[in-house]
């Protein structure tokens, strides 16, 4: 799950992370009133969205006056934000941060992750801040330094000391980093995070260290025990073909094809829309119904990705183990009925009671294409789609 | 022979007590050797009750000294079972498959720390995996038995239905499996590609290897590299997700291309410069298998 930068910010500052003041808006009357409560000569306008790169694409702006806050706050809120993580159409601006400005002397990168070869998590520094970390470690890999964080001690103080000084901290602020990365990291675990980043933390003119922007993702299967982080999920910034199969316990991602693809298993199903690009087709999503599915929840599932207008056919791709293909069947059946199913159905199903279920589709009046194999069921969506089947 | 289970195998249920635990403790029951494998279920709450013939205790150390398992298989829920886990490890079995979909990460880190830091001999599979199953012998987990047939192939993957897929495309040649290992879609996990590669390397009736990856982290590629130099049985493989967007968790909580890493292009690219044979067609595994076996 991810969060804004205000948020990542409000929950960094309650582990003694220094970040410039700030404050929440959704209007432009709370714009100017912010600034007028900061108070500060130089405000920063910054647009809240659940993507990175929003400075280049004109999100983050400097205002002077509380009027040109006014103005700034007009132009951004609404617009629709483009950036290289949103994709062309962009994602529309709907909250904002009004920030002070800083004094910026020096940008820096600190951030963390899991780091799955060792299991544990690791803090990655660099000296070159406010660039994407990823563009560093192509181009200069030398740069990122990183500590292997020991679970049962933390990030230690000659650990945070040592990166602190490697990025180019002076002396004077290493006691200071040292909070800020000790914070950081104390943020990351309490909070189930997969991803804490400071991009960048900046060394101001008068020699302190700042978190001028903030990023935290969360392990989702963590949610559990934390609803205050639950509480900080903005729908709006989310897919909403997503956010609705949330809510009936399926695993779906939108895709820019045009073959719906419905499959029981997050591998079989990555594998599924492999075979029909090695066909020659794109899938326009990944669907994962599980194990447990039920009539109603392919029933759901359909309705998923009948609402995507791009969909020209559907490919069903079952493994019955545990889930027996009849009861796949008869919900695939049921699925087509309930949706008046206009475009063509390829099914394939292998395993548990195999039989009864391509017979419960055959008998079904249905017009579905069957298939034996996942790359005979993938060439045949695909020349359904081209309407040649 | 086989890797990691056999006949001999007896194992305690964690978490038999719910729903899903006596579901599939049945079904492994009733494939092949089961009801003399699995002996005991754990439930601090129902100790002396039994579930179908199968008596309960309440810790696994009490389920080892009176029943002699040697191996756990865990469907305790999320919340639970990172601490399930260790209750096994602690109890020194040779093997704990965790079935489980859904532990936090930060359990799973907490947990492999303490086994590394205390030099636990315990093994594990998983979690978020179907489990292991030696054809013919046992089963342990929620793979379905009759798709397996007994023979010299091995199989490991960090998906469940897609184990199936290769699995089922082996038994249709006529030929079988000697093990399967699914070893979990979880970033955070026990045995790896790696270690299960090195145990079929040294199993003398497996011939062949199918090894099936995904996206997200380099697992595939540390594997691919090792086998390399000291793999002294042909490998084939398959990996997931070619088609997936990057930033996106793919269904399971580690297939995920984060920062360009961990694409299925690259995994294929390593696997092929190591001298594992690989295809981009899933329903092809059977089939590049044939080509390298003598």
């Amino acid at each position: 799950m991810k969060i804004h930068e205000y948020q990542a910010k409000e929950i960094l500052r309650k582990y003694g992370v220094p970040t410039p003041k700030g404050i929440a808006c959704f209007s432009v009357d709370e714009a100017v009133n912010a600034a007028q409560t900061l108070g500060t000569k130089v405000c920063v306008v910054k647009a809240q969205i659940h993507a990175g790169g929003r400075g280049k694409g004109g999100g983050v702006k400097l205002a002077k006056s509380v009027d040109e806050v006014r103005d700034l706050a007009g132009k951004i809120l609404g617009m629709q934000l483009v950036t290289h993580q949103t994709g062309p159409q962009g994602q529309k601006v709907r909250r904002l941060l009004i920030e002070e400005g800083a004094d910026i002397k020096k940008e820096l990168y600190v951030g963390m992750v899991v780091d799955r070869g060792t299991q544990k998590v690791v803090l990655m520094a660099s000296s070159e801040g406010g660039m994407d970390i990823e563009e560093v470690a192509a181009k200069t890999p030398e740069k990122i330094h990183k500590v292997m964080i020991d679970p049962a001690t933390g990030l230690k103080d000659a650990e945070a000391d040592d990166i602190a000084r490697k990025i180019g901290v002076p002396e004077a602020a290493v006691p200071q980093a040292r909070a800020t990365l000790q914070g950081l990291y104390k943020a990351f675990w309490d909070c189930d995070a997969s991803l804490a980043e400071i991009n960048p933390m900046i060394l101001t003119g008068d020699g302190r260290v700042v978190a001028l922007d903030a990023k935290m993702n969360f392990d989702s299967n963590a949610l559990m025990r934390h609803p205050e982080i639950v509480s900080m999920r903005d729908l709006d910034e989310e897919d909403p073909a997503e956010v609705e199969a949330s809510k009936h316990d399926l695993s779906y991602i939108s895709l820019d094809g045009d073959i719906g693809c419905l499959v029981n298993g997050a591998g079989l199903a990555m594998a599924t829309m492999d075979t029909i690009k090695l066909y020659g087709a794109s899938p326009a999503n990944f669907l994962d119904v599980g194990g447990g599915a039920t009539t109603e929840k392919v029933t759901e599932a359909f309705k998923l990705m009948l609402s995507n207008p791009n969909i020209k056919a559907i490919l069903v791709n079952i493994f019955g183990g545990i889930m027996k293909c009849d009861v796949i069947a008869t919900g695939v059946v049921e699925a087509a009925k309930v949706t008046h199913l206009s475009v063509p159905l390829v099914v394939r199903m292998k395993g548990t009671n195999e039989d009864i279920g391509k017979k419960i589709l055959a008998d079904s009046g249905l017009p579905i294409i069957s298939a034996d194999n996942m790359a005979e069921a993938a060439e045949r969506v695909v020349a359904a789609a081209k309407g040649k089947h | 022979m086989s890797i990691l289970i056999n006949k001999n195998t007896r194992v305690v249920t964690q978490g038999i007590t719910g729903k899903t635990g006596q579901f599939h403790t049945r079904m492994c029951r009733e494939y092949a050797n089961g009801k003399n494998c699995f002996v005991a279920g754990v439930n601090p709450k129902r100790a002396g009750e039994e579930f179908e013939g199968v008596p309960i205790f309440a810790s696994v150390r009490d389920a080892k000294a009176k029943s002699g398992v040697n191996v756990s298989v865990i469907y305790v829920p999320p919340p639970g079972a990172a601490a399930a886990i260790w209750e096994a490890v602690e109890a020194d079995l040779d093997l704990v498959i965790c079935i489980t979909e859904g532990i936090p990460v930060r359990d799973m880190i907490e947990v492999r720390d303490r086994m590394r830091k205390e030099n636990r001999r315990t093994m594990l599979v998983g979690p978020n995996c179907p489990g292991v199953i030696t054809p013919e012998e046992i089963k342990i987990g929620i793979m379905p038995g009759h798709i397996h047939r007994k023979g010299r192939i091995g199989v490991v993957s960090r998906s469940g239905t897609l184990t199936y897929e290769a699995v089922a495309q082996v038994t249709e040649m006529g030929l079988g499996q000697s093990s399967a290992v699914g070893i979990g879609g979880d970033p955070v996990n026990g045995l790896k590609h790696i270690d299960v590669l090195k145990l079929f390397n040294d199993d003398p009736d497996t011939d062949a290897v199918i090894m099936i990856g995904e996206i997200g982290g380099s697992d595939e590629e540390t594997a691919a590299l090792w086998a390399k130099d000291n793999m002294r049985k042909p490998v084939v493989g398959f990996i997931a997700g070619v088609t997936a967007p990057p930033g996106k968790r793919m269904g399971h909580a580690g297939a995920i291309i984060s920062g360009g890493k961990g694409t299925a292009q690259e995994k294929l690219e390593v696997m092929d410069a190591c001298g594992i044979k690989v295809t981009r067609n899933p329903a092809e595994m059977g089939k590049l298998l044939k080509t390298v076996l003598k």
